[in-house]
């Protein structure tokens, strides 16, 4: 009975050929579209975890003002004496980089090159996971007299030198030279998408004196020691830049602790919203392709339920023309669903490769699409042929 | 088999709807028939005779009264066991023909087959058999939409008759057919009935249809009017 009962289901299949493929088109691109949003976001979510864990983990970013990043102009810069206070007191601190920051343009020959020059110290490169491609880092009196000698990013490199080795070459940025001796390893976009690599470090006191003219420090980066607790450190770091900056008990804090956790945490918070609001926008097509199943099936009916009369009538059993109607749309949804994850896993291998972002396989939505289309299938295909199949043949016969 | 009659109605009603806009399609019929017969039902429309067509084709139940057939009553099986009497003794030809749209001829035909489970070789055989003695050889793969009306409604015939059926039953056959086509088609009908021995049971409003009958039972408002023989002609 079953074997005959595909035979008619598949018979059935070929011969609404039209009906067919609009259903199987409504789930192919449903479930296509939620898999691809899905897996898109996924690969999106991974790679900002990826770069975050690039910057280098148990970080500590202080900043001046309350909000990380533009708009903290309100509250003082630190000083240097803060910074050798976090050095001396902090003992739970493997290295303390003082950062101060500057857009400047640097010129090498007839070109040039629109830059951040950031002033720091060699634990610069070692908080932020930065390595050497060629050349080395500021030796101790470049550091303390402020000569004037840079480490550039492969960006500047390439915008400057093009293919050739910088290392030993001088560059001008704003009136002085400035002899290039080291060239990093380059990173690429950083979590919050600008490009690292389009950088230029010079010893602090280089660029305090010869570019900010100021004392001023723009930010502290702190790295924490392996296996001391990063809450205590952060608490620790806190306290002591209350007292130096003398915040009273109950006034809020006029600058801001981050750690790479928490920022990792903003981050791929943010791009997890943004996968779920396209997974719903997804999961909207999927609907709307559902709906556009239900309308080809209720356009159908009558044909239908006077087929089921012709059934019935021959001698067909309820339950022979109600497995041929459920087989029907279970063939014609998984089917559909099948070429949907196909088209989906295609569809978002090549975006991920055009967006940068790794490719992740989750079979969780995977799964759930697919049993979605095939619920929508068998809900639009099979119930209206149960209410058909349940009537009086001769009643279904004459279905106007 | 028991000497039983093929068919025998005693007191069936069909009364549609309810209460004061209930109508009443039959009011009271009794019927034998006896297998091997070639019976038109004929009468004005509304007189029951398509009522009493579906009633005796397990297509609709009878609101009171009993309906045996073979000896069975009808009317305390189930709807399965309804469907496998259909399946296995009853064949149907209907005025609108109802052949599966976009479907070739040779799968319209195997359909009862495949209900009754026949391997597909036997299938084919019996069913490209049944087109031929419908002399519609050579048309097997063609579908409805490309039949014309007496083509369709041999088609029809063929399929009816693939299964050997105890009984054939036409609800207006001819109606949506000229004249020829009409001829044609009731010279089937009472081929199949005088060489295969299929009991035929036919509602038509047109006497020149009746005239192939052997019995023409004629019905006016849900009674039996009048119930004849033709003679042994025809």
């Amino acid at each position: 009975m079953l074997w005959n009962t595909l035979l008619l289901a598949l018979r059935a299949i070929r011969r609404n050929l039209m009906r067919s493929i609009l259903t199987i088109l409504g789930i192919v691109i449903g479930v296509a579209a939620v898999i691809t949003m899905v897996t898109l976001g996924n690969g999106a979510t991974r790679s900002v975890s990826d770069q975050i864990s690039s910057m280098g983990s148990n970080l500590l970013m202080v900043a001046p003002g309350q909000r990380f990043g533009p708009g903290s102009e309100g509250a003082p810069n630190f000083k240097s004496a803060d910074v050798e206070a976090i050095r001396d007191q902090l003992t739970a601190a493997a290295g303390v980089a003082p950062v101060v920051s500057k857009t400047a343009t640097a010129v090498y020959q007839a070109r040039n090159w629109s830059t951040v020059v950031n002033g720091s110290t060699n634990d610069y490169f070692q908080a932020g996971n930065w390595e050497l491609a060629s050349g080395r880092s500021f030796s101790e009196t470049e550091e303390r007299a402020g000569k004037a000698v840079c480490v550039i990013g492969e960006t500047v490199r390439e915008k400057l030198f093009g293919r050739q080795n910088p290392v030993g070459s001088e560059i001008r940025i704003k009136q002085f030279a400035c002899e290039v001796i080291g060239l990093l390893k380059a990173k690429g976009q950083s979590a919050m998408g600008s490009d690292q690599d389009d950088t230029v470090v010079m010893p602090l006191r280089t660029v305090q004196r010869r570019l900010t003219g100021s004392q001023d420090i723009n930010r502290v980066t702190v790295s924490v020691k392996e296996g001391a607790s990063i809450d205590a450190v952060k608490a620790q770091l806190t306290q002591l830049l209350r007292e130096r900056r003398n915040i009273g008990e109950n006034e809020e804090d006029d600058f801001r602790v981050m750690d790479t956790r928490q920022i990792a945490e903003t981050l791929t918070g943010t791009t997890r919203i943004l996968t779920m609001l396209l997974g719903a926008v997804a999961a909207v097509s999927l609907l709307v392709g559902g709906i556009g199943i239900m309308n080809i099936m209720l356009v159908s009916v009558t044909e239908r339920t006077r087929e089921i009369g012709i059934r019935l009538a021959i001698g067909a059993l309820e339950r022979e023309v109600l497995l041929q109607f459920l087989i029907e749309a279970v063939v014609l949804s998984s089917l559909g669903g099948l070429i949907g994850i196909a088209l989906a896993t295609g569809a978002s291998i090549a975006l991920a490769g055009m967006m940068g972002i790794p490719y992740l396989f989750d079979p969780g939505i995977n799964l759930l699409s697919f049993l979605f289309s095939a619920a929508i299938g068998v809900i639009f295909g099979y119930f209206p042929a149960r209410r058909a199949a349940g009537l009086n043949p001769i009643d279904a016969l004459r279905h106007e | 088999m028991s000497d039983a009659p093929l068919i025998r109605l005693s007191g069936i009603t069909k009364t549609y709807g309810r209460g004061q806009a209930a109508l009443q399609a039959l009011k009271g019929i009794d019927l034998v028939v006896e297998a091997g017969d070639f019976v038109a039902i004929m009468g004005p429309s509304g007189s029951g005779k398509s009522t009493a067509m579906n009633i005796l084709g397990c297509l609709d139940t009878p609101t009171r009264g009993s309906y045996e057939f073979q000896g069975v009553r009808v009317e305390q099986l189930s709807r399965n066991q309804r469907a496998l009497l259909r399946r296995h003794y009853l064949g149907f030809v209907f005025q609108g023909f109802n052949l599966l749209a976009r479907t070739t001829a040779l799968e319209n035909v195997e359909l009862p087959l495949i209900y009754r489970g026949e391997p597909s070789a036997a299938r084919h055989a019996a069913a490209r058999a049944a087109l031929a003695q419908v002399g519609l050889q050579g048309w097997e793969h063609h579908s409805p939409g490309e039949l014309s009306g007496g083509q369709q409604q041999r088609v029809a015939i063929a399929r009816a008759i693939v299964t050997r059926p105890a009984v054939l039953l036409a609800d207006e056959p001819t109606g949506n057919l000229d004249t020829r086509n009409s001829q044609e088609i009731m010279g089937l009908i009472s081929a199949f009935n005088r060489d295969n021995g299929i009991t035929v049971l036919m509602v038509t409003h047109e006497p020149d249809m009746a005239a192939y009958a052997r019995r023409v039972i004629r019905f006016v408002d849900g009674r039996v009017d009048s119930d004849r023989r033709n003679g042994e002609a025809a």
